[in-house]
């Protein structure tokens, strides 16, 4: 068994404006999610478009090679083709997102904060092995919250515990 | 860890189950060997086995298999074909067990594939099934239906053609309820389907969207904002607008929120009292709201939506603001500076205002921020900025990474070169700018400066003496010779020198400036462009010498025998002359004077120093300026050596002045700008019919491309051709062109000469026949007529004329009243045999010696000019179009011949484009020598091509 997993940090500091949006079920137009450890391995890929295998092996590369260099003070966005990724790291894992290039930047970025604190909820403190282990489950939460490339559910309660 | 929902309902075989490796044994066995080579071993070995227990009859066995295989294929570890997840997974969806139906569900969402489409039908039973109400009970029911939804909108199921006509209607009760998987699910479907989705779907998503359940009518929203998405046509979603604008007043999701207002961005466009009806609404959530997303949403939907409405417009330029003066997050300073930047010009004072922080943001760390500064800086530059702007963007380039480095040398290259310099305003600036872009240090953007050096040089007269400065400048530092990126600009600045020699202080530095030995690093182009610029340099020394020659008192004969006795002096010889020691005292003593006969001496034999090896250069293009170049320099020492044996020869001063001045009217032509449209500008001539519908033209052009070029590029036409080979692109050329007038002859002007001449086409650049003293064709040719720039009587800094092509006339006052016409040979030659029988009267003296016929037939109307034009005749232009159009059109090469004869000195005929025209230089070299009155009085220009 790997030791050392990167804890996932609880919150982020600017929470409160997260919030604010959080309160009820929102959509989103979202190409793909990705989550990618820093060595570019792919733990998480939904796509939300059809694409080819050769083609999603191209994006995941890419999108890798995007965020992973990227300074903190850097800007969480990032022109991709003709899109836009949203990306947030987390300890060694990028979470990233492919959007229209006029959708709402901020918009996503407290998406992926949400999803994160999903995450961290479920598996009471998250870490990259639970990812890796628990792939199946990442995925049916995933797909509570994001549908279609909508996000369906943004309350954590209907999300965790469904009646 | 816990991991698989075993818990098999139907009793397992009892060794399958027993033996099989759950997804978490598989995760840790991949985990177990790291490298590339064991992750692929521990694949294969579980693929096979997934292979085996895929087939078991057992359900828990394979859904335990197909898991694994969604993870392998998903993550990418193994190339899992989407059939062998496919099939499995459409198997247990019949399953009656949840836990292998959401299996099943995800690896069917996750492997369903366009390309796998063929499969669905075999599932729409099951989804069909899934979807209506059931004996079960209503949670259980309710999670059926739940993933059915989620399969029904992933896209691959949603781009299957046939599935919306069978599961609609399963659909409606959902969206009934309200469910926003339902509302996903059926917006998906009628993207993808609308023809057979939107009478069943449509009403009952637009009856959610008045839905009291927040989730629903947010779900809506968010649907009809995809739906309404460009490139759809937003119309049909107008009648939605009264349920859009109460969700706008009454919701407190700023999900929905953003989503509506993304939708009335759309809208209200369309339907102005909309806009009016929602701008206050906007405003109150743009004053109110906390949240920065939806902050943003609404100042993006006031600046592209409602930009009439002022008042909504100041706050949230005032909210935009706001956000780019947030110093602790990047994210809202960039889009601060995106929203500004989509304001219009009609706000650019008010841009302006906050224009230190968006200079501030030029330093900032990330790329986006610092593009979006500098857009937004490009978009602020008026006239009476520029200086400031461009100044303070180019000390920002010392301090930029080289990639956002050159990113502002070339805005400001393009904001200033903008419709021919419209904001420059003092030229004199922006040359010493242009030469200061080139000498920053990252500067990789060599090929447009070196392009705007030339083309200021051509079209603003009075830039010319701080250009021949700069280019000085440029390129006496040997440093900058060792750049590549600089050698476009190095090139134009040694043709800038060698074009504009008559404004330069010391030719004689220029000469050894454009010798030094560093200019072996340069590429080939660009050296053939150095000696050509030495070799104007010296031929202009070569008059102004024999100028002052006949101007002084003295008897030319007596100078002369100073010249010979100078010679005899320093005649240890040619030979000594030659040796480096007597350069370097040449060079200390010649510095007074770069005229002197010292001065004159020391170049020639620098030339000969340094150029002379170059005739054996291989490379076409050097050897053959390094030969004319030696050549003359030859031609001159043999006269001084006849001079020096026969001092009473009286012959010889002569001889020489002649053959300098002979030499000086090559290069006296002076060049200027073409239009790109000048073809456009040749009036269609009465009588000509021309075909409204140009269709059988498409014919001749998708046969094959050799169509006669009208542009005035004379490429081989091999290059355009798909098969060529390019060292016959000559003789291609010119047989196919023939060939293709064989055959579309319908299309051809009439030469009354048979084809198959190959030369029988009008070179671009021909001189003319046309010097002839025509003014009867101004008043018709009004349109092609280009006259320049008058020089400023004023010395203040005021604009200098720029000159611009297409726009009608420009005063020429450089240019002598008796200028005579010269025609483009080309659109002259088109528009003679259009006209017909008008051309005797528009031509009277070429009347006489040219028909029609011989208009287009290239010897004779190179007789005719050289008829008219002495000492100017014209080259075979095969030969040199052949080689100049090889070459980079900026160079703008003049090529020589050789000075094989006295007198005569052919010009070589640039096919480049710049239809060649020098006559205004005329009066301004020859200040201080005579003009040979051969040569026609300069000429006024008249220019089809312009």
């Amino acid at each position: 068994m790997v030791t050392n997993p990167h804890r996932l940090p609880q919150y982020f500091l600017d929470s409160f404006l997260f919030l604010t949006l959080v309160r009820s079920a929102s959509p989103v137009q979202i190409r793909f999610i990705l989550l990618q450890n820093r060595q570019g391995k792919t733990r998480l890929a939904r796509y939300y478009v059809p694409l080819e295998d050769s083609e999603k092996h191209k994006v995941e590369y890419e999108v890798h090679r995007l965020v992973v260099n990227r300074d903190p003070k850097f800007t969480n966005f990032v022109e991709f083709r003709t899109h836009k990724v949203i990306y947030r790291r987390y300890a060694g894992l990028f979470f990233s997102l492919c959007v229209d290039i006029t959708d709402n930047e901020l918009a996503y970025l407290e998406c992926i904060h949400l999803f994160v604190e999903i995450l961290d909820h479920f598996f009471s403190n998250v870490c990259e092995l639970d990812l890796v282990f628990n792939f199946h489950k990442v995925y049916l939460i995933l797909d509570e919250f994001i549908l279609a490339g909508e996000l369906q559910e943004t309350s954590k309660r209907v999300l965790l515990f469904p009646s | 860890m816990a991991s698989t929902p075993a818990a098999p309902a139907v009793a397992p075989s009892l060794v399958d189950t027993l033996f099989q490796r759950s997804l978490n044994d598989l995760v840790k066995s991949l985990r177990a060997d790291p490298s590339a080579a064991g992750e692929a071993v521990a694949v294969a070995r579980a693929l096979s086995e997934i292979h085996r227990e895929i087939r078991a009859p057992d359900a828990a066995t394979k859904s335990v298999a197909l898991q694994k295989l969604t993870y392998l294929s998903s993550l990418h570890f193994a190339p899992v074909g989407t059939h062998l997840l496919a099939f499995p997974a459409i198997e247990l969806l019949a399953s009656p067990h949840l836990p292998h139906k959401r299996l099943a569900y995800l690896a069917a969402s996750l492997s369903l594939h366009p390309a796998s489409l063929s499969l669905l039908p075999l599932a729409t039973h099951q989804l069909h099934k899934d979807l209506s109400p059931s004996s079960a009970g209503a949670a259980h029911q309710q999670h059926l239906s739940a993933l059915a939804l989620q399969l029904l909108a992933s896209p691959a199921a949603a781009a299957a053609p046939d599935l919306p006509v069978h599961l609609a209607h399963d659909l409606v009760p959902h969206l009934a309820r309200g469910s926003p998987r339902a509302i996903a699910a059926a917006a998906r479907v009628i993207a993808a389907s609308p023809s057979a989705a939107v009478p069943v779907l449509f009403k009952p998503l637009a009856a959610c969207l008045a839905s009291p359940d927040p989730r629903a009518s947010t779900a809506a929203a968010a649907a009809f904002c995809d739906l309404s998405a460009p490139p759809a046509d937003a119309t049909p979603f107008l009648p939605l607008a009264p349920d859009l604008y109460n969700l706008l007043t009454t919701s407190r999701s700023n999900w929905a929120l953003i989503k509506v207002l993304k939708v009335f961005a759309r809208l209200a466009p369309l339907e102005p009292r909309l806009a009016a009806r929602i701008v206050d609404p906007v405003c109150q959530l743009l004053t109110r709201s906390s949240a920065m997303s939806l902050t943003f949403e609404c100042i993006r939907t006031v600046l592209t939506a409602l930009p009439a409405h002022d008042a909504a417009v100041r706050l949230a330029i005032g909210k935009a603001k706001e956000f780019v003066a947030a110093d602790d997050d990047p994210n809202l300073r960039y889009l601060g500076l995106l929203a500004l930047g989509l304001l219009g010009p009609a706000y650019a004072s008010t841009v302006n205002d906050c224009r230190d922080a968006i200079v501030k943001s030029l330093g900032d760390a990330d790329t986006n921020i610092r593009q979006e500064a500098l857009h937004l800086i490009m978009g602020m530059v008026n006239e009476n900025n520029i200086m400031d702007i461009a100044g303070m963007l180019i000390s920002h380039v010392a301090k930029s990474d080289p990639e956002f480095a050159n990113d502002i040398l070339g805005a400001v290259l393009a904001a200033c070169g903008h419709n021919v310099y419209e904001m420059v305003v003092d030229f004199d600036w922006y040359v010493s700018l242009l030469a200061d872009m080139a000498r920053t240090l990252l500067c990789a953007q060599g090929d447009e400066i070196g392009r705007q050096l030339v083309d200021v040089g051509l079209r603003v007269r009075d830039a010319r003496p701080e250009l021949v400065r700069s280019a000085r400048t440029l390129l006496i530092d040997p440093a900058l010779l060792g750049n590549h990126f600089l050698f476009p600009v190095l090139s134009a600045a040694a043709w800038v020198s060698g074009e504009y020699v008559d404004l330069t202080k010391d030719p004689v530095e220029l000469v050894e400036a454009l010798l030094q030995p560093r200019t072996s690093l340069l590429p080939i182009s660009v050296r053939a462009v150095y000696i050509h610029a030495v070799f104007k340099v010296i031929t202009w020394c070569f008059s102004v010498y024999v100028g002052r020659l006949g101007d002084s008192g003295m008897a030319v004969d007596v100078m002369f025998d100073r010249l010979a006795a100078d010679q005899t002096v320093g005649s240890e010889s040619n030979v000594a002359l030659v040796s480096g020691e007597e350069q370097d005292i040449g060079a200390s003593t010649v510095r007074k004077d770069p005229f002197s006969h010292e001065s004159i001496l020391y170049m020639i034999n620098l030339i000969q120093t340094t150029v002379g090896p170059l005739i054996n250069c291989n490379e076409v293009e050097v050897q053959e300026r390094a030969l004319n170049l030696i050549g003359f320099v030859h031609l001159v020492r043999e006269i001084q050596e006849l001079n020096k044996r026969n001092v009473a020869d009286g012959d010889k001063p002569s001889r020489l002045e002649e053959l300098v001045k002979t030499m000086q009217t090559v290069f006296c032509q002076e060049l200027g700008p073409v239009s790109v449209n000048a073809q456009m500008k040749v009036a269609t001539p009465d009588g000509l019919i021309l075909n409204e519908n140009l269709v059988e033209l498409a014919g001749i052009v998708s046969e094959d491309d050799t169509t006669p070029s009208t542009s005035i590029f004379f490429y081989p036409c091999s290059r355009h051709s798909a098969d060529t080979r390019d060292e016959l692109a000559v003789s291609i050329d010119s047989s196919s062109l023939s060939e293709h007038r064989k055959r579309h002859g319908l299309f051809y002007l009439q030469t009354g000469k048979t084809e198959d001449e190959p030369n029988d086409y009008p070179q671009a650049n021909d001189s003319l026949p046309s010097s002839s003293n025509n003014s009867v064709n101004d008043d018709k040719l009004k349109t092609a007529e280009l006259v320049f720039a008058g020089k400023k009587s004023t010395a203040t800094k005021s604009r200098p004329k720029v000159v611009k092509l297409d726009t009608e006339d420009f005063l020429s006052s450089m240019m002598p009243s008796a200028n005579v016409p010269k025609e483009d040979p080309l659109s002259g030659a088109l528009r003679d045999v259009l006209l017909g029988s008008d051309a005797k009267a528009l031509s009277s003296q070429r009347a006489s010696d040219i028909n029609l016929e011989g208009m287009l037939n290239k010897t004779s109307s190179n007789e005719s000019s050289s008829q008219q034009i002495e000492n100017l005749g014209s080259h075979p232009a095969s030969r040199s179009s052949s080689r100049t159009s090889k070459q980079q059109n900026h160079d703008k090469e003049k090529g020589t011949n050789p000075p094989e004869s006295d007198g005569k000195e052919p010009r070589k005929h640039r096919s480049s484009g710049r239809s060649g025209h020098r006559q205004g230089k005329h009066k301004h070299r020859e200040k201080s020598s005579t003009q040979p009155d051969t040569i026609p009085q300069a000429p006024v220009i008249q220019d089809f091509l312009l």
